[in-house]
């Protein structure tokens, strides 16, 4: 039975978790094996009233545990085609595993990670905590700060993964809640067009070859283990972005929509600026233009490939400016934000002398408020101004009881 | 269709083409290898493996070799079950899509483990590949102990059993768990088939391999593994102590089919004791202590309960 194509509106108006949805149906997608979690379960939810109407003629395998959904998301890319799934927080926490093993085996996966915070104390709401826990598990990571960005986001994502140079699976993050439940217009590519740009799965080294049976998830010691792992890193380095690159340039010809590794508000003149990911940038920029009018040359800087992180960008974005704020929304357990070390690392060895300050935000959900923002800036200012950072180096901003200050 | 391979005798069987290659890392003596190659001896259609690690994943695929001339996948402790799951979704849904590159050849999907991977870990994984019925065997390399790390206790490791983490001591006798009922779990699955296979009875091994093969459905294997490592025996005494696990009853060879109708498909002309199985091996070495000989009884007698349990539900047939 063929499956049935859907008809869209140019804009739909549709939450993240649905827009991520819709892109795994136009994707094709072979297997998707998940596992539901608040606040990313619509999106298998959506899947599977597709799969039910017939817009989806993949398999859609609901397994028992988010580990066997990856596992499951293994077994299936290994045998030769394109798999996705998505999860959260407790969800991604549990499948950390075999996230490291996917990216080790180097294959092509997409994520749709609907941010979450971790427990305890248990919480369904949005903050990066799962994001920064596998930041260092090889995958590629995008950020996507609105419903639009979701949708995009994964076609790209399955065009990077996918590319036989790359062989790396991929991370689309969303906030849960705040991008993942929150409908806004989305504008929407038809199914050919959107099936067409990401193409039909070429396999490599597929286990379903039965002409070239293959051995995938060796072992190696320390005789090997070291090299597959520097490779791993090193195609992230060098080979990744340049793909992403070409991702980005091609889907801004079929759609009109720019995307870029680093997204710079106002940073052309900007004294100080916010660097930051999510929803936040959303509300940053709201503040800058106000800050503006208040005549202070705010910016903001939002990270849009968090891995490989795009060191080069950041140190270009920010070269010119004089104060900057990290702001990093998940809890950094006795150290400083990840966005104010890798930032720091994109600036250390250059001749700027900006001043670099950490914010902590936004946990658990709490909102981060245009009041906050503002504040923010002005502090960043009087840093400008004075020459010298006037504040400590790390701070939590919108939490109760007396300031949270260190370093 | 595929068609069932035809073994007329254990010299053919032998010499049939080989996918899994000698040369691997096994120790001697090790029934894992002349399981595997029963079972993948058993058909020639294609087949697409998993293994969990383990024993038999540690010994055959170290980079840059592999002793595997079929396609194969490891992940994980607990997940090979799962990995040959997502491999067999995967194969529907280019089926589905016309985009299969060989169509008209179609694989089965295999997936090895040892008790520590089965009983233990991946326990929610195989339960959850049972129950979503996907096209699948799952074959335990059901050795009682985690050999791989050393010998810790696995629960299936029988009570009795001194293992590094129970081990027999002053005021010990080793493990005191009852191993823990894989088939009987399996079949309360509902599974189209399941049944329990024995190194040494080679044509009802083929014979339930192959039924499982031609199975549509999961289908759930537990294969008595005699470790001459962790068992204490002289490696070339497997065989001997297989046929002393199949005719004592310890392991009695069964199937069951859609976790109701049970068969047994051995009995055994001469039932030895659970004693001279016990006695063949080094960690049961300590039971013959006068203190502990009342747990030779004790298992005795667990072994008959269980195999007029068995003969019971085989005549209800229900």
């Amino acid at each position: 039975m063929a499956f049935d194509k859907m008809e869209l509106n140019d804009i739909e108006v549709w939450d993240g978790n649905y827009a991520a949805a819709q892109a795994l149906r136009q994707a094709q997608v072979d297997v998707v094996s998940a596992y539901p979690i608040t606040p990313s379960t619509p999106i298998v939810e959506g899947y599977a009233k597709f799969k039910s109407d017939n817009f989806v003629e993949g398999e859609f395998v609901m397994v028992e545990s988010e580990h066997a959904a990856m596992s499951g998301c293994i077994g299936a890319a290994a045998a030769g085609g394109r798999v996705a799934t998505a999860t959260s927080s407790q969800g991604l926490a549990l499948m950390a595993e075999t996230l490291y093993q996917a990216s080790g085996m180097r294959l092509p996966i997409v994520l749709n990670l609907v941010n979450r915070a971790l427990a305890a104390p248990l919480n369904v709401n949005g903050d990066h905590s799962d994001m920064y826990m596998v930041r260092d598990s090889g995958w590629i990571q995008f950020d996507a700060y609105c419903p639009q960005e979701a949708y995009d986001l994964n076609f790209i994502a399955f065009k990077v993964s996918e590319d036989h140079d790359v062989r790396i699976p991929a991370i689309v993050n969303q906030d849960g809640f705040m991008t993942s439940h929150t409908a806004q217009g989305v504008h929407t590519m038809d199914d050919d067009t959107a099936f067409g740009f990401v193409g039909v799965y070429k396999p490599m080294n597929d286990m379903l070859d039965f002409e070239h049976p293959v051995t995938h998830g060796v072992q190696t010691e320390e005789d090997w283990h070291f090299e597959h792992k520097a490779r791993q890193h090193n195609d992230m380095m060098s080979i990744v972005p340049g793909k992403i690159d070409e991702a980005f340039a091609e889907f801004e010809k079929l759609t009109g929509r720019k995307y870029n590794h680093v997204e710079s508000y106002d940073m052309d003149d900007a004294d100080v600026a916010v660097v930051c990911m999510g929803t936040s940038v959303e509300t940053a920029r709201e503040v800058a233009k106000e800050m503006r009018e208040k005549g202070v040359k705010a910016g903001v800087v939002g990270i849009r490939v968090v891995r490989p992180f795009p060191f080069m960008a950041v140190a270009e974005a920010l070269k010119d400016v004089k104060a900057v704020a990290a702001l990093d929304r998940s809890a950094p357990g006795g150290a400083a934000g990840m966005l104010f070390n890798e930032i720091a690392g994109a600036l250390f060895n250059t001749d700027t002398k900006l001043l670099l300050s950490g914010y902590i935000y936004g946990l658990g959900g709490r909102d981060l408020t245009k009041a906050h923002l503002v504040e923010l800036y002005n502090e960043l200012q009087a840093n400008a101004d004075a020459g010298k950072l006037l504040t400590q180096q790390q701070q939590f901003i919108g939490v109760r009881g007396p300031k949270l200050a260190y370093l | 269709m595929s068609e069932i391979k035809k073994i007329k005798n254990l010299k053919e069987f032998s010499t049939s083409a080989d996918r899994f290659e000698g040369a691997n890392l096994l120790c001697p003596g090790c029934a894992h290898s002349i399981i595997v190659r029963e079972v993948l001896n058993a058909t020639n259609d294609d087949l697409i493996l998993a293994a969990s690690t383990g024993c038999l994943e540690v010994c055959t695929a170290v980079y840059p070799y592999t002793s595997w001339d079929a396609s194969w996948i490891h992940i994980g402790f607990e997940n090979g079950s799962t990995a040959v799951a997502g491999a067999e979704a995967m194969y529907k849904a280019l089926k589905t899509k016309g985009r299969l590159k060989q169509p008209e050849r179609t694989p089965k999907f295999v997936a090895f483990g040892g008790d520590g991977a089965s009983y233990d870990i991946g326990f929610q994984w195989i339960s959850g590949c049972m129950e979503r019925n996907h096209d699948m065997m799952y074959i335990v390399l059901d050795n009682e102990v985690y050999a791989n790390t050393g010998g810790q206790r696995s629960s299936s490791t029988p009570i009795g059993s001194s293992a590094t983490t129970t081990p027999a001591g002053s005021i010990s006798y080793g493990e005191t768990k009852n191993k823990k009922d894989m088939m009987g779990i399996m079949a309360a699955h509902h599974i189209p088939y399941a049944a329990q296979v024995s190194p040494n009875k080679w044509k009802d091994m083929v014979k339930k391999i192959q039924k499982g093969f031609a199975t549509e459905g999961a289908v759930f294997i537990n294969a008595v593994s005699p470790c001459t490592t962790e068992w204490k025996f002289d490696p070339k005494n497997t065989m001997h102590l297989a046929d002393l696990a199949t005719d004592s009853l310890v392991f009695p060879l069964y199937e069951v089919i859609d976790g109701r109708e049970y068969n047994i498909t051995y009995r055994p002309k001469n039932i030895i004791p659970v004693e001279e199985y016990l006695a063949a091996q080094g960690r049961f070495k300590h039971l013959f202590k006068d203190e502990y000989k009342y747990l030779i009884k004790e298992w005795q007698e667990r072994v008959d309960a269980n195999w007029a349990y068995l003969q019971r539900r085989e005549e209800a047939k229900v």
